[in-house]
């Protein structure tokens, strides 16, 4: 410590102290010491000040609240003198972070630095600004640093630098270029400048500059250039192109010629960050069109496959490995011919069973990933048992990507052998694993099921073997499978009946069992031990041992047993009765009044039939198990789960009987009814049924799955409410479009069509949301091309229908299965498609009000004599494109979104297991679906605010509001505010951005679709309402 | 990108911390208590990574030290963790033959020499002997202007 003893001392002192209160009393001491010595500063040396300032950090380190003596620290930036300047830097960049107020105070003396002659000065300025450089500095101080990155009188010290502090001043405002003065000043300066409306040209004129910069031959400036690179194009690569060549110059320089200084070898390894960074800045290419780019590029990659040895050295075969991973992932996006891909697989399968354990890791989790590549299944299949064993792994690092791979992997044909796998792991899981493992197993169980029978033993095993982790959801589910099909009834039955004589079973696995008997025990009857009196027993000597909710239940069921018993049992009648008046007197108003009312009923005889009647199917829905898993924390983010609910239909649909309840086949529904809607008109239909108890129905609390009202005694008496117009033939969980695939409409047993759609219908029909034209459907004979224009409420679709073929496709049906809220027409269809030739078919959108409702279209054709194919396609009639792009400033956001002030027409939702995203892609997403960021409208960095209006029929234009608060510390949450002027449209939207979030579009770097949106009103494109160009005429009118 | 550096000790003492993205002392403190839980109780032989609220937290042990670095969840991990090695390979040759008191009692120079490795979270420098050049020119500015401080036509400036 260059002779800064009173600095040692201290820290002697505190590593002296005996124990934490020590620690503190010493701390306090310190900090008393050094504010005396702020407040007469006068005779303050700069060394003091120096010393003070680090025992300040030091404090700060350790974790005390450090509040006071910032000012200081701030100061001495502008000190004269190296030292102190140095020390000033360093400790002001680690105390405060972008959002300290103090931090204002010292933009200009770091401008000063930045722009003077002093390299060294300069160097302290870039680093501070590039490591806690907020807003404020990007708009002030941008295009300074730009200066210095492409100034040739710099020294790479200070280049590298420069590039990394734009970098950082990118990522905090992306268009910082677009503040006044910017462009006037220099336009060398448009470089980066996004603002592709105007500027298109500036486009080539930035790309070159970038491109430029990559021919850098100092490595430590082209290394931070190529960080700045992966920055510019994760965010749009648009306009980079002519960076491309270079990046694959520089790899073939790197990995294949060797072709660096010594000093930049690592471990004899050319630079591999340089290498992994040019990987993933390719990445961010959609692909590479050159051929003699991609082959160059090829060439590599094969290379860096096959010349990866592993060796002894660790840190060696970590930067090797690194580099190979890398270019495992870009192998991937780039979609190599099958040859190289399955060299990728094959290199994985090695990984995962390879003694050190980051290489084990590694190897799932990019297994996970490569399932999303079509072929790459069957092989990854094969190494099934291996990952098995990783499911054992001491590391649970390792058992979570196990787990997380086996859930994406799993399907018809291994369903059973993975499920069981897990069950048996169940047992000896650590807690903290073990309701994500029985979720899963339950998800698995139902959505890949060779029989029901099976999905029933499935689950009581899981509620036998874990109890504790099988939360409602779960036996819910099962319930809602044995009511809706007739066959598994006495088989379920049966089942629980045996559960039932263990001497200690799970409170859970009694609620299931009472169900179930109560519901269908009688289809028992003959058997031996299943008469209703032996039921009633054997299930009465578990009421003592469970807890009071489960009791309500147990009493439906001696009701229903009493009722089934055939002939009347009087001595089973007494015994019931005794229960009935035995908790008349209950404190538990649910058990009193049920114990009371099934007394009564009993007595009426006749009446008990009625009311007491088997429970009617359920509608069919989507399992509130899978969008439970989602929330599940840890894994929510990039876990194959989402991944694999979107790509597959769930079986369970085939499973479910489909039938409809009343017999006759409801019209088609195809919009998502969400969990409160739905709840709410069954609650309005039981109100005019004479018999149904109003009030406790109403006051339920809308669940979002129809068997949380089965605890409700009062919902079992309500007649069978007439779930026909809800029916829905196939399942959306609650409106995530993502869900369903068009595939998912066909049942599996349907096998009318064995022609496969090329590529992934549901990441189309996502793709289309986002933007107005491009393929809705694709199979070897045929092309659906869709192209739309959006202009208020209004739009209009063309679909085109391409025969790929040359013999013509006969018998074309197209049929627009309409939501209620959207009006369609769809003009003819010809019946026929000659061959290689195209039809275009207008469809006219008109929008009535607001509803995430998708309407779909029901496409079919023949193709030869024999083979009809057909599908059910969503169409990208979604609500965002009924949305108009609309900035506003704070004078215009705030006054309304203070008017908006609570629910129904604000609302506000924590949302959990959102994808993780930085702010930069969580603005692009928002602007991608015409939500429009306003930026620096909200103080807090990590907040967004946004603005946009709707159009339909019913509403006026509506403007509507939205606030995101992210969590710095926790990425996976983040709270959601919606607000405009009609509450259903509030609450639309609310869900419709929540979908946004948390649901993972396919494809693997470009995550967000960076569609290029107006920076400012000024710069919008004509735009076909005229009021949306003056957002002042708009908001008046809305007023 | 890197979200933070963290050095901690097997006791669970913060040896360093450095936040390249926005966090409240509030939220450090709560980062840094989770995490040394987690990290601290793993055992040997385990891998390098993490799964922590949607990011992945790279470490590795050094001696008593632990050093960590948070990324997103979709960064290349090894690289991460050679970033890690390079570092400790740096503070090595600095203090020749490094170990936690070094740490300890020079915090200030560890910053020094991760600022030169780091900026924005993004490595800035992969070359060890331009990092251990940059930092030994730091020192003799120091070195400069305290002997400029002691010599006497600065201390009859200053009296003047």
């Amino acid at each position: 410590m260059s002779g800064m003893r009173g600095l040692s001392v201290f820290i002697s002192d505190i590593r002296n102290c005996q124990n934490k209160e020590a620690e503190r009393l010493r701390v306090d001491k310190e900090l008393g010491n050094i504010r005396t010595c702020f407040k007469n500063d006068k005779g303050l040396t700069p060394y003091k000040k120096k010393k003070y300032v680090w025992k300040m950090l030091y404090i700060h380190m350790l974790g005390y609240d450090v509040d006071f003596g910032h000012m200081e620290a701030v100061s001495l930036i502008s000190a004269p003198k190296y030292p102190e300047k140095q020390v000033g830097y360093i400790v002001t960049s680690c105390l405060l972070n972008e959002n300290h107020d103090f931090l204002r105070l010292a933009i200009n003396a770091v401008r000063n630095d930045i722009i003077g002659r002093n390299e060294t000065y300069q160097c302290l300025a870039l680093t501070l600004v590039g490591n806690i450089g907020g807003r404020e500095f990007a708009e002030s101080l941008a295009p300074d640093v730009q200066k210095l990155l492409i100034s040739s009188s710099c020294r790479p010290l200070v280049r590298k630098k420069a590039a990394l502090c734009l970098l950082r001043l990118f990522r905090k405002n992306p268009d910082v270029v677009n503040a006044d003065g910017w462009c006037v000043l220099n336009t060398l300066l448009f470089q980066f400048i996004d603002v592709p409306f105007i500027f298109s040209s500036s486009y080539a004129y930035r790309a070159d500059r970038m491109a430029q910069l990559l021919d850098e031959r100092d490595l430590g400036v082209l290394t931070s250039s190529m960080s700045l690179l992966v920055s510019l194009v994760s965010n749009d690569y648009e306009g980079y192109s002519s960076c491309l060549p270079k990046c694959v110059k520089i790899l073939e320089r790197l990995a294949r010629n060797q072709d660096v200084p010594q000093e930049y070898t690592y471990y004899g390894i050319p630079s591999p960050w340089l290498q992994v960074k040019t990987m993933r800045a390719l990445q961010y290419f959609p692909t590479i069109e050159d051929p003699s780019t991609r082959r160059s590029l090829f060439e590599v990659l094969q290379r860096i496959l096959m010349g990866t040895d592993v060796v002894k050295n660790v840190n060696k075969n970590n930067a090797s490995h690194a580099v190979l991973f890398e270019a495992l992932s870009l192998v991937m996006h780039l979609n190599a011919e099958k040859e190289m891909m399955s060299q990728c697989v094959a290199l994985l399968g090695k990984f995962i069973s390879v003694r050190e354990p980051n290489i084990r890791y590694l190897g799932l989790e990019n297994m996970t990933r490569m399932l999303m590549i079509t072929d790459a299944q069957d092989i990854i299949k094969k190494h099934q048992p291996q990952i098995i064993t990783s499911l054992k792994d001491p590391d649970i690092s390792i058992r979570r990507r196990a787990l997380d791979l086996l859930y994406g992997m799993c399907d018809v044909s291994n369903a059973k052998g993975i499920v069981e796998e897990l069950l048996q792991y169940l047992s000896t899981a650590e807690f903290s694993m073990r309701e994500e493992l029985s979720l899963k197993a339950a998800i698995l169980a139902e959505k890949f099921a060779p029989d029901l029978s099976w999905y029933v033993d499935v689950i009581l095993q899981l509620i036998d073997n874990a109890g504790d982790f099988v939360s409602d959801d779960i036996w819910f589910r099962v319930v809602q499978f044995v009511t809706n099909n007739e066959d598994l009834q006495p088989y379920a039955a049966s089942k629980v009946r045996e559960y039932m004589d263990k001497i200690a079973i799970h409170e859970t696995m009694v609620k299931v069992s009472a169900y179930i008997l109560g519901e269908y025990g009688h289809l028992l009857a003959r058997r031996p031990g299943c008469s209703a009196r032996e039921l009633f027993g054997i299930l009465h000597e578990k009421l003592p041992t469970v807890s009071s909710p489960t009791i309500p239940l147990l009493l439906s069921t001696y009701a229903k047993l009493l009722m089934h018993a055939q002939p009347p049992d009087i001595e089973l009648q007494k015994q019931i009765w005794n229960v009935f008046k035995k908790y008349e007197s209950s404190i538990d108003v649910e058990i009193q009044q049920r114990a009371v009312e099934y007394f009564e009923l009993s007595k009426k005889g006749a009446a008990l039939m009625d009311v007491l009647a088997e429970m009617p199917k359920f509608p069919e829905r989507q399992s509130s198990l899978i969008k439970k898993v989602e929330d599940v924390e840890d894994t929510a983010d990039q876990s194959a789960i989402k991944l694999r609910a979107q790509q597959l239909p769930s079986n369970a649909l085939v499973l479910a009987d489909p039938q409809p309840v009343n017999g006759t086949p409801p019209p088609l529904k195809v919009p998502s009814i969400s969990g409160i809607k739905l709840d709410h008109e069954s609650a309005s239909q039981t109100q005019s049924q004479p018999n149904g108890d109003l009030s406790k129905v109403q006051s339920q609390i809308p669940s979002a799955d129809l068997l949380g009202e089965m605890v409700d005694p009062l919902a079992i008496e309500a007649p069978p409410v007439d779930m026909g117009s809800h029916q829905r033939v196939y399942r959306e969980e609650d409106g995530i479009p993502d869900e369903v695939d068009g595939t998912a409409i066909v049942p599996i047993g349907d096998q009318a069509n064995k022609v496969e759609p090329i590529g992934n219908i549901t990441e189309r029909f996502n793709a289309l949301c986002l933007k107005d034209s491009g393929v809705l459907y694709e199979d070897p004979y045929i092309q659906i091309g869709v192209k739309a224009e959006w202009r208020g409420h209004h739009g209009r679709l063309v679909l085109f229908l391409g025969n790929k073929v040359t013999s013509p496709l006969t018998s074309v049906q197209a049929l627009i299965l309409p939501p209620a809220h959207l009006k369609l027409e769809l003009s003819l269809v010809p019946d026929t498609i000659p061959p290689r030739a195209q039809v275009q078919c207008p469809l006219e959108v008109m929008n009535i009000r607001p509803s995430r409702d998708v309407a779909v279209l029901d496409f079919s054709y023949k193709f030869g004599t024999s083979m009809v194919v057909s599908a059910k396609l969503r169409l990208p009639a979604v609500l965002n494109k009924f949305l108009q792009p609309l900035q506003l400033t704070s004078e215009e956001f705030f006054p309304q979104w203070r008017s908006l002030s609570g629910p129904p027409l604000k609302l506000q939702e924590v949302v959990r297991g959102v994808r993780p995203l930085s702010l930069s892609e969580m603005e692009n997403l928002f602007n991608s679906f015409r939500v429009t960021i306003c930026p620096g409208l909200d103080p807090n960095p990590n907040n967004l605010v946004a603005s946009t209006t709707f159009y339909s029929e019913n509403t006026r234009p509506m403007l509507c509001l939205a606030r995101i608060e992210t969590d710095p510390a926790d990425r996976t949450q983040l709270r959601l505010t919606v607000a405009s002027g009609d509450s259903t449209l509030t609450f639309e939207l609310k869900e419709f951005i929540k979908e946004q979030l948390i649901a993972i579009p396919m494809g693997s770097r470009a995550l967000v679709p960076a569609v290029p949106v107006p920076a400012a009103p000024l710069a919008q494109p004509p735009s076909p309402a005229v009021d949306a160009n003056d957002p002042g005429a708009m908001l008046a009118g809305l007023l | 990108q890197i979200h933070f550096v963290l050095l901690v000790s097997r006791q669970g003492k913060v040896r360093l911390t450095k936040w390249y993205s926005p966090y409240t002392q509030k939220e450090r403190s709560k980062v840094i208590r989770e995490l040394s839980g987690v990290i601290l109780n793993r055992g040997p032989k385990l891998c390098n990574f993490v799964e922590w609220r949607g990011y992945k937290v790279v470490y590795k042990r050094y001696a008593s030290l632990y050093f960590c670095m948070c990324i997103d969840a979709e960064d290349n991990e090894l690289e991460v963790l050679e970033i890690i090695h390079h570092y400790v390979e740096i503070l090595d040759r600095y203090f020749g033959s490094v170990c936690e008191l070094d740490l300890i009692f020079n915090f200030h120079k560890a910053y020094y020499i991760l600022d030169e490795l780091l900026i924005a979270g993004e490595i800035q420098e992969s070359s060890k002997k331009t990092v251990a050049r940059i930092i030994s020119a730091q020192d003799q500015m120091v070195e400069a202007a305290k002997e400029e401080a002691g010599s006497i036509s600065y201390i009859i400036a200053q009296a003047s």
